[in-house]
C-alpha cells in the first residue's frame, strides 16, 4: 500500500506538483492520467525516491521513502520514462546486476531472472547486447528489471510511449497479467490505454489530483445527458413526426439529409437512454422505415478528461497546449 | 555495494576502458624501465616511477570519466536511485572498481623490481615503497576524477575537467615559486578564502545571520593576526600550495622515504572527494 500525503514539488517558482494526496491499495492496476507536464513523472519520481519532494510524505507499506529508503525501495519496482538500461550489456547481465543490487541471493538469482524473462518474453534475446534491441524489447527489459525480486508494487512511467501499435498491445497484455500478482501504477496521457488496462484512474492536472475513481464510475458521474445518434432511410420531416411523441427526448437535431437518408441526434436524460432507443426502434418499425443506425453515445473518459483538465485551460494557455496534445494522441493507438 | 563493484568492473572490461588504461600504464612503465634501468643502468626502480608520474594526467581521466557521468547521460542513474542502495554504496562500489583497475597493471609493475634484481642489486624496500606511493597517488587522483565525473553528464567534459584539475595539481609546485610570499598576499588570499566560505555557508544554510556572523568573527581574527603577528603570514601561500600538491608528496617516496604524512594526506583526499561525490549525487535528487 502506498500513501502519498500533501506532496508538493517546486522547481524554482514553477510548482510541478501541488498538495497531492492519494492512497494506492493492494492488487489493482492504477492509472495516472494527465496532459503533458501535469506532474505525472515528477510524482512517480518522488514516489520511488528518485526525487526529493519540497514537502509532503510518501509511505510504502508504512516505510517513509526518505527515512527508510531501503525497506521502502525493496517493495517497489520502477520503470522510468526512458528504460534505464546499460546499452553495452546483455539483458541477462543487466538483470543479474539489478538482482544483486536488490539483494537477491546468488543461488536464487538465475531462477528469478528466468522467470521474469519468461513473463516479459525476452528469453530469446537474453544474450544480445541491449543496444541492438528494438525499443519494444528495451521496454520489456526495463519492465523485467522492475518486477525482478517480486516487489509488491510496480510503478511504470509511460510504459507504451514510442512503441508501435503491436508492441503497445503486447505491453498492455503484459501489464494486465502483472496486475494479477502485483499492484501496478502506470502513467499515460493516452486515454484509451488507461481505460483498457486500469481499474482505477487518477486524473492529474497541473500538479493537482482532479479525480480518482473507476473508469465506469467516472463515466456515470460525468454523463450529463444521454445522446443517441440515428441514421434512417427517411426524410427529416418523417423523423420529426415519428419521434415527437416520445416524451423522453428533450432535443432532436437533424444533422443532415442526403440520398434519402437522414442523420439525427437525440438527447435525453441519461437514465432514459435505453428506453429511448427501444421506442425509437419500434416507432420506425411501425412505419416500415429502415433504421440503419441506432447508437447510444456514452460520455467517454475522453470527455471527462477534457472536462476536468480543461476547466483551467482558460486561465492558463500552457495548459491548453497540454490538453490539445493529449486530445491528438487519443487517436494514436 | 558488491553488485555495483562487479557490474562496474565487468563493464570496464567489456568496453575498451580497462584495457586502454592498463596498456597505457604498462607501456609507459615499460619504456621508462627500459630507458632508466636497462639503458642507463640505474639500479633504482623508484626513479622510473618518479619520472612517469605525469602519465596519470592522461590515464586517470580515461579511467574515471565515464564512472558517474555516463550513468547520468544514459539515465541509468534513475535505476540507481530507485534500487535499495544508498549513494554511499554506489560511489564506494564504483571507486572500488576503479581502484581494482588501477591495481591490476600495478600488480604487473610489482614484478619489475624482481626481474631487475636478476641483473643488479635492487633495494627492494625503496622500490616497493615507491610503488605503494605511486598507487596511492593514482588512487587519490582517481577520487578527484570520480568527483569531477559526478558533476557533469558528458564524458568529454568530465575528462577535460579532470585533466585540467590534475594539470594544475601537477604544476602546483612550480607555480608556487611565482606567487608572492609577502604577508599581505597571504592576508589577501585568506580573506578571499574567508569570503568564499561565507558564501558557501550562506548558500548551504540560507541563513544570512549565521554566515555573516561567522564571517565577521573570522575576519576580525584574521585582521588582528595580520596587524599583530604579520610576520607569521610571510610565505604562507607558496608553502600552502606546495603542500597541496599530490605529486610533490609522491616524490618523497621516490627519494626513498616512506612518508606517513603523505599516506594520510592521500587517504584524506580520497575520503574528501568521495564524500563530495556522494553529496553531488544526492544533490541531484533535490533539483530545484
Amino acid at each position: 500500500m502506498i500513501e502519498v500525503s500533501h506532496l508538493t514539488k517546486r522547481y524554482g517558482s514553477h510548482t510541478a506538483v501541488s498538495d497531492l494526496s492519494f492512497t494506492i491499495d493492494k492488487g489493482q492496476i492504477y492509472g495516472f492520467l494527465g496532459p503533458n507536464g501535469a506532474g505525472k513523472s515528477t510524482t512517480m519520481n518522488i514516489m520511488t525516491g528518485c526525487l526529493a519532494a519540497t514537502s509532503g510524505l510518501v509511505k510504502i507499506d508504512g516505510h517513509d521513502i526518505f527515512e527508510e529508503p531501503r525497506q521502502a525501495k525493496r517493495r517497489l519496482g520502477y520503470l522510468p520514462e526512458q528504460p534505464p538500461v546499460y546499452l553495452d550489456r546483455t539483458p541477462w547481465e543487466y538483470l543479474t546486476f539489478v538482482g544483486r543490487a536488490k539483494g537477491i541471493p546468488d543461488r536464487e538469482l538465475p531462477g528469478q531472472i528466468r522467470r521474469v524473462m519468461g513473463e516479459t518474453q525476452i528469453a530469446d534475446v537474453s544474450s544480445r547486447l541491449i543496444k541492438n534491441l528494438s525499443k519494444g524489447y528495451r521496454q520489456r527489459v526495463g519492465i523485467a528489471q522492475a518486477i525482478l525480486g517480486d516487489p509488491e508494487t510496480v510503478i511504470l512511467d509511460e510504459p507504451t510511449v514510442g512503441l508501435d501499435p503491436k508492441q503497445i498491445i503486447e505491453i498492455r497484455e503484459l501489464i494486465q497479467s502483472l496486475g494479477k500478482s502485483h499492484t501496478v501504477v502506470l502513467s499515460s496521457h493516452i486515454l484509451s490505454e488507461v481505460q483498457a488496462v486500469c481499474q482505477t484512474v487518477l486524473i492529474i492536472s497541473k500538479g493537482k489530483l482532479v479525480a480518482c475513481d473507476t473508469p465506469e464510475n467516472l463515466e456515470r458521474l460525468f454523463a450529463g445527458s444521454a445522446s443517441i445518434e440515428i441514421t434512417a432511410e427517411a426524410t427529416g420531416e418523417q423523423v420529426r413526426r415519428l419521434l415527437s411523441p416520445i416524451g423522453a427526448i428533450s432535443q432532436l437535431d437533424i444533422i443532415r439529409e442526403e440520398n434519402g437518408r437522414c442523420h439525427a441526434q437525440l438527447t435525453g436524460q441519461p437514465e432514459d437512454g435505453e428506453d429511448i432507443c427501444r421506442r425509437v426502434f419500434f416507432a420506425f418499425c411501425r412505419e416500415k422505415l429502415p433504421l440503419l443506425q441506432l447508437n447510444m453515445v456514452k460520455a467517454s473518459l475522453e470527455d471527462i478528461f477534457l472536462e476536468l483538465t480543461g476547466g483551467e485551460v482558460s486561465a492558463d494557455s500552457s495548459g491548453a497546449d497540454g490538453t490539445a496534445e493529449a486530445e491528438e494522441e487519443v487517436e494514436q493507438p | 555495494m558488491s553488485a555495483i563493484f562487479r557490474h562496474e568492473l565487468s563493464s570496464s572490461f567489456t568496453s575498451l576502458t580497462g584495457y586502454v588504461f592498463g596498456a597505457f600504464l604498462l607501456l609507459f612503465a615499460g619504456i621508462f624501465t627500459m630507458v632508466y634501468n636497462l639503458n642507463y643502468q640505474v639500479a633504482n626502480f623508484e626513479y622510473v616511477l618518479g619520472q612517469m608520474a605525469f602519465v596519470f594526467l592522461i590515464i586517470v581521466p580515461i579511467l574515471t570519466m565515464r564512472v558517474l557521468a555516463e550513468e547520468r547521460r544514459q539515465k541509468t542513474d534513475q535505476l540507481l536511485y530507485s534500487l535499495p542502495l544508498s549513494m554511499t554504496q554506489v560511489v564506494l562500489g564504483k571507486y572500488a572498481a576503479v581502484l581494482c583497475m588501477l591495481a591490476l597493471p600495478m600488480a604487473v609493475i610489482c614484478l619489475y623490481p624482481i626481474l631487475l634484481s636478476a641483473f643488479g642489486s635492487i633495494y627492494f624496500p625503496a622500490a616497493y615503497g615507491a610503488i605503494a606511493g605511486f598507487f596511492l597517488l593514482g588512487a587519490a587522483l582517481s577520487a578527484i576524477g570520480v568527483f569531477v565525473s559526478s558533476v557533469t553528464e558528458s564524458q568529454a567534459v568530465a575528462a577535460g575537467l579532470c585533466f585540467v584539475v590534475m594539470l594544475v595539481n601537477y604544476f602546483l609546485d612550480s607555480l608556487a615559486d611565482f606567487v608572492s610570499s609577502s604577508a599581505f598576499t597571504s592576508f589577501a588570499m585568506l580573506a578571499i578564502v574567508l569570503i568564499l566560505l561565507v558564501i558557501i555557508l550562506w548558500r548551504m544554510t540560507r541563513n544570512s545571520t549565521v554566515a555573516l556572523g561567522i564571517g565577521v568573527v573570522l575576519g576580525v581574527g584574521l585582521c588582528v593576526l595580520y596587524v599583530l603577528r604579520g610576520d607569521e603570514l610571510t610565505g604562507l601561500v607558496p608553502e600552502l600550495l606546495k603542500n597541496l600538491s599530490l605529486f610533490e608528496r609522491f616524490y618523497t617516496f621516490v627519494d626513498g622515504i616512506f612518508d606517513v604524512t603523505a599516506v594520510v594526506y592521500d587517504l584524506s583526499i580520497i575520503g574528501f572527494f568521495l564524500f563530495l561525490s556522494v553529496q553531488s549525487m544526492e544533490k541531484r535528487r533535490w533539483a530545484e
